[in-house]
């Protein structure tokens, strides 16, 4: 195999071991994924070296290619063809009117707790779909928050079943994969991505009014993975969640220029964990102090909706805690009532907008 | 790179991973403040922030955007305190981003690769501790600092959580990971361990109570301490100000300087 003239043979094998490749596969597969892991090789290869990158104009022509052991695979254009899978996704996603994504830069502002209390009250008109995707493949956190520790997910003749919280309300995440709260998923990069286009392709979500896909901090594999396999059927847009500070804003604009980079639409902006009411007192104290602004300065320079602002209220954590909707365990609160506002406004951009209309 | 780099760890005397499964439970705020205790008391410190995609060590230090220089053995890292005598030495990728909004949208071959370089190429010189803030999970970033890190000891891993089950059952992964990778786990800190009100004093659990005590008395894994919700940490943080310097007298200075000192005693056993 080409890429052994690369790799030295204990990196391959570690990599085929991440694949999960066996010698019972079949020889196309083994092919595909002998590409797969040139890529691999290549794309770490290119950070090093003068390669002009496998998807570029120059894969196996430019001067720096003479010699390289896969040059003619780059030469032949099998680099830079498309992923099957986009499509195949794509075709699975006709059935899925509206996809959200709630990204944050930041970790612990609050996207699977938001991402949960979204589907709970887009769940509550009881005459739509909805579905809620996990893609953090390390934290997996929206197993518990929707009260589903424990439960497995089953197969049937078309795919994967999701979880179902309410009838109307299904739910996916590695977490139901794992037989153990104490499992570690110790995994680089390609085999998240894998994981990933799996949930899109082999979940049998059926006709869904709104997806909305958790994802975890940063701007990496699992983000470009959920944007490239989505490309085909499109996102409607992605919501930022932050908290008021600046350790958090400042993460929070590299994901804004992520969004942008990639052309993710972005539905807009919200403040979590912005101010506490002492239950005593009464007096707002600024646990997490908007030194540069917040949320709503940071909305302006960028020309974001701020989409509103959710104070810090303990029975917020503690709801997630025991896996019940905040929403409907203190509906009266002030975050609750935030809460609702906000997603009152996501309905209204999903009723004005399409996924066809806008492609990453 | 070429072999020039082989050895910078050598006069590091002890390093020290601040893990957490979970995101935004206090990492790196556990990590500034470990340095500047280490610092306080006496020792040469420097960290390593191997998160590539939300590096938040330079801002809590105040250091702004250096150039980072090369010298014969690597790269020569930044000094939080030029006006001392270089105690305090910080490598991070916000130094490398001509902007600081720019996004780092690497997949993990090549956050491996730099971290790589990151482990190898900086010419720490002469430490008492090496902190390594990582971001949350158990990915390409932890293997990464870890295969690295193979050639030179690793005194362990400090966990991070906040007291609520959401965060302890990603920590339970965490130290899956620890054990899977023969890393010592020195120690859970439990962050965000309830809020004063500075008004009336009444003490609110906002993210819950108790749960990193647990999570250390089911895991057989010793229990650091406390740190509570404190805006003045937060502020100080976000101004990049020393807080334990600003602010000696509070119950926050206590119960990290009790924490920095646990670590230190066991560094030194």
């Amino acid at each position: 195999m080409q890429c052994e003239n690369i790799c030295d043979t204990t990196t391959l094998k570690i990599m085929q071991s991440e694949l999960g490749i066996t010698g019972k596969k079949e020889s196309k597969l083994r092919h595909n994924i002998h590409v797969f892991l040139c890529i691999a090789c290549l794309n770490l290869l290119s950070f090093l070296l003068d390669c002009p990158g496998t998807s570029s104009d120059q894969a196996g022509k430019s001067s720096a290619c003479q010699g390289c052991p896969n040059q003619s695979i780059c030469a032949s254009g099998a680099t830079k063809a498309p992923d099957p899978a986009i499509e195949e996704i794509k075709q699975k996603m006709t059935s899925v009117k509206h996809k959200i994504l709630v990204l944050s830069g930041k970790g612990g502002v609050g996207k699977s707790t938001f991402s949960a209390h979204l589907s709970h009250a887009l769940a509550s008109d009881s005459s739509k779909e909805v579905a809620l995707l996990d893609v953090d493949i390390c934290g997996p956190s929206i197993p518990k928050i929707m009260g589903l520790e424990g439960e497995q997910v089953h197969q049937s003749g078309s795919g994967w079943s999701p979880v179902y919280v309410e009838d109307n309300l299904a739910v996916m995440s590695i977490g139901f994969l794992l037989s153990s709260p104490d499992d570690a998923v110790i995994w680089r990069g390609p085999k998240k991505n894998g994981m990933i286009k799996q949930f899109l392709r082999d979940v049998d979500w059926g006709e869904v009014d709104y997806l909305i896909v958790d994802t975890p901090p940063g701007t990496s594999d699992e983000h470009l993975s959920i944007v490239q396999y989505l490309s085909g059927a499109g996102i409607d847009g992605a919501v930022i969640i932050t908290t008021p500070q600046e350790v958090s804003l400042q993460d929070v604009r590299k994901e804004i220029r992520f969004c942008k980079k990639v052309n993710l639409p972005i539905l807009g902006v919200i403040e979590n964990m912005s101010g506490f009411v002492c239950p005593k007192c009464k007096n707002t104290s600024q646990i997490f102090p908007p030194t540069t602004g917040g949320a709503q300065r940071m909305c302006e320079e960028l020309n974001l909706p701020l989409l509103g602002r959710i104070p810090l209220d303990p029975r917020i954590g503690k709801s997630c805690d025991e896996g019940k909707s905040f929403l409907t365990e203190v509906p009266d609160s002030p975050a609750a009532a935030a809460y609702q506002s906000i997603v009152q406004k996501i309905r209204d951009y999903c009723a004005s907008h399409s996924a066809s209309d806008v492609s990453c | 790179m070429d072999g020039s780099g082989k050895g910078n760890l050598d006069q590091v005397k002890h390093v020290l991973l601040v893990l957490s499964g979970k995101g935004g439970v206090g990492k790196s705020t556990i990590t500034t403040e470990l340095a500047l205790a280490f610092r306080h008391a006496g020792k040469k410190v420097g960290i390593l922030d191997v998160d590539l995609c939300g590096p938040s060590i330079p801002r809590m230090l105040s250091v702004g955007k250096p150039e980072v220089h090369q010298c014969d053995s690597g790269w020569v890292p930044v000094y939080a305190d030029p006006q001392q005598q270089q105690q305090l030495a910080l490598m991070s990728i916000a130094f490398l981003l001509e902007d600081s909004d720019e996004a780092v949208i690497w997949r993990g071959p090549k956050k491996t690769a730099l971290i790589g370089q990151f482990v190898s190429d900086v010419a720490w010189g002469e430490l008492d501790i090496l902190l390594v803030d990582t971001p949350p999970g158990t990915s390409d970033e932890h293997l990464a600092v870890l295969e690295n890190l193979r050639k030179h000891r690793v005194d362990g891993a400090v966990l991070v959580t906040t007291p609520q089950a959401v965060s302890t059952g990603d920590v339970r992964r965490e130290i899956t990971f620890c054990k899977k990778t023969n890393l010592k786990i020195l120690g859970i800190v439990e962050n965000m361990s309830g809020f004063v009100c500075p008004h009336c004093s009444e003490c609110s659990n906002i993210f819950s109570k108790g749960g990193g005590e647990e999570l250390a008395k089911l895991t057989g894994s010793a229990f650091l301490g406390s740190v509570p919700l404190d805006p003045l940490l937060t502020e100080s943080l976000e101004e990049g100000r020393d807080f334990l310097q600003a602010f000696p007298e509070s119950s926050t200075f206590t119960a990290i300087s009790h924490i920095a000192n646990t670590l230190l005693n066991s560094l030194n056993a």
